[in-house]
């Protein structure tokens, strides 16, 4: 069952991403004030929830379960990972289409506001993880310290997602859901926007799947590697 | 833990006042780095006191990636790692200990570049005295903060150059709140919002520094 469902992820992410894209662009009406720039909106917000609160949350719970004595293995610490590098991608692919539909409406491609600015630090956190990781060569000590170095970038998350209450900002603050729980966005833009949210949410378990693969293969050949290494300097010993 | 934090930082700040590192290397850093900061505005934009906050909170941030990993380097000598194993001290006291010594460190030399701001760049002295404060504060976020990702780097590659990687994007927000509440002493403003930050901050890194730096003092 759960093999099947693992099966079935790629396609309905496509079929998800698809259809975002067709209701996007064909089938929604452009926006009163906005014009065809609305169809931007599809895409991203998707993409940010994915950057800053799925990826990033499931590379800190992974890490928080890493250190956590019970749960410690090998395979949070690869979920960390691989969560953190999508994340990476998905935080750059927020600021370019930040950008785009930024430069038209704001004037500018960027603007040192707090939501940009902040959205931007946890990009260069992810980075930095990375920077981390490639730092120690022993695996433990690298888990080890990666988990600790996610746990504190994750309190960048807040000050991003409260930046536009925080602060007086360019960036607009919640507009699909106000704070009283009103939806904003009626009839087939609401679909467009919600289809984009579970499709981007699937890619990002999609393409966390397939690094989690390789980072195993990869574990398993660098042991086998090593294996091969001593048993060679054995033979020769003997 | 209170015990051990006070036996590290008086280790910490004797080998400093034995050493003199602080004196004769990162002062005149600093001090340096400020008179070069003021040349490259130029004798308009340097005169000028709304400039003054920010080139003070740049150097501090060159200034105190240096103190970092001299108070890192301290632990690296010959058997000290293994003896503080040995002796099973209590990490959150280590933590606490080794970030109060650099925040001794680093108010220091805040004040000669605050002093060094006031003559150099003619930011106004009231003005600074008011905002002593906030930077005191925000200097002791920056300690402890500093502490933490400093024994994140040490060990791996290169520690040196993955510091200043590690701790920009999480000092970027300290220093603006910190420039900014400077900003605000000098010329008026709301001042709580950016305290918020560094006080969060403050008791943020305190809290992951004492529930975690025995993680990485076992790596």
């Amino acid at each position: 069952m759960i093999k099947f469902t693992q099966r079935l992820l790629g396609p309905v992410t496509l079929a998800c991403l698809a259809a975002t894209f067709v209701l996007g662009l064909w089938v929604t009406p452009e926006d009163r004030t906005q014009k065809n720039l609305v169809r931007l909106l599809y895409v991203h917000p998707p993409i940010a929830w994915v950057a800053l609160y799925v990826s990033f949350g499931t590379a800190t719970i992974a890490s928080c379960l890493y250190l956590w004595k019970r749960t410690r293995s090998m395979n949070m610490d690869r979920i960390a990972h691989c969560s953190m590098e999508v994340s990476a991608v998905f935080i750059v692919l927020t600021l370019i289409t930040g950008s785009i539909w930024g430069r038209p409406t704001w004037g500018v491609w960027w603007a040192w506001d707090a939501r940009l600015t902040s959205t931007a630090i946890l990009g260069v956190f992810a980075l930095a993880y990375l920077a981390l990781r490639r730092a120690n060569d022993d695996p433990v000590v690298r888990a080890r310290r990666s988990a600790v170095f996610a746990i504190l970038t994750a309190i960048n998350v807040p000050i991003i997602h409260f930046s536009v209450v925080w602060w007086k900002t360019l960036h607009q603050g919640a507009s699909v859901l106000t704070s009283t729980g009103q939806l904003n966005v009626h009839g087939s833009m609401l679909l467009a926007m919600l289809l984009g949210f579970v499709g981007f949410t699937l890619l990002f378990f999609w393409l966390l799947r397939e690094r989690y693969r390789l980072e195993v293969k990869r574990d398993v050949a660098s042991a086998a590697t090593l294996d091969e290494a001593l048993s060679l300097r054995r033979r020769e010993g003997v | 833990m209170i015990r051990v934090a006070r036996i590290v930082a008086v280790k910490d700040l004797r080998i400093e006042v034995r050493s003199r590192v602080l004196l004769w290397q990162v002062l005149p850093f600093g001090v340096i780095a400020l008179l070069l900061s003021g040349l490259a505005l130029g004798p308009t934009q340097a005169g000028n006191s709304s400039a003054g906050p920010g080139l003070f909170y740049l150097v501090t941030l060159f200034v105190t990636l240096l103190m970092i990993n001299r108070s890192q380097a301290i632990e690296n000598a010959p058997g000290t790692r293994a003896s503080v194993a040995t002796l099973g001290l209590d990490p959150a006291g280590v933590f606490l200990g080794k970030a109060f010594a650099l925040t001794v460190e680093l108010w220091i030399t805040g004040l000669v570049l605050l002093a060094g701001s006031v003559l150099v760049l003619h930011t106004a002295l009231i003005g600074t005295v008011e905002a002593l404060p906030s930077i005191l504060v925000t200097l002791t976020t920056l300690a402890l903060a500093g502490t933490l990702y400093g024994a994140l780097t040490q060990g791996g590659d290169g520690p040196a150059t993955l510091l200043p990687v590690l701790t920009l994007p999480a000092f970027a927000p300290l220093l603006i709140a910190g420039e900014r509440s400077y900003s605000a002493a000098l010329h008026g403003g709301a001042l709580w919002e950016w305290w918020v930050i560094v006080v969060v901050a403050l008791v943020a890194y305190t809290a992951v520094g004492i529930l975690l730096y025995g993680v990485l003092e076992e790596s």
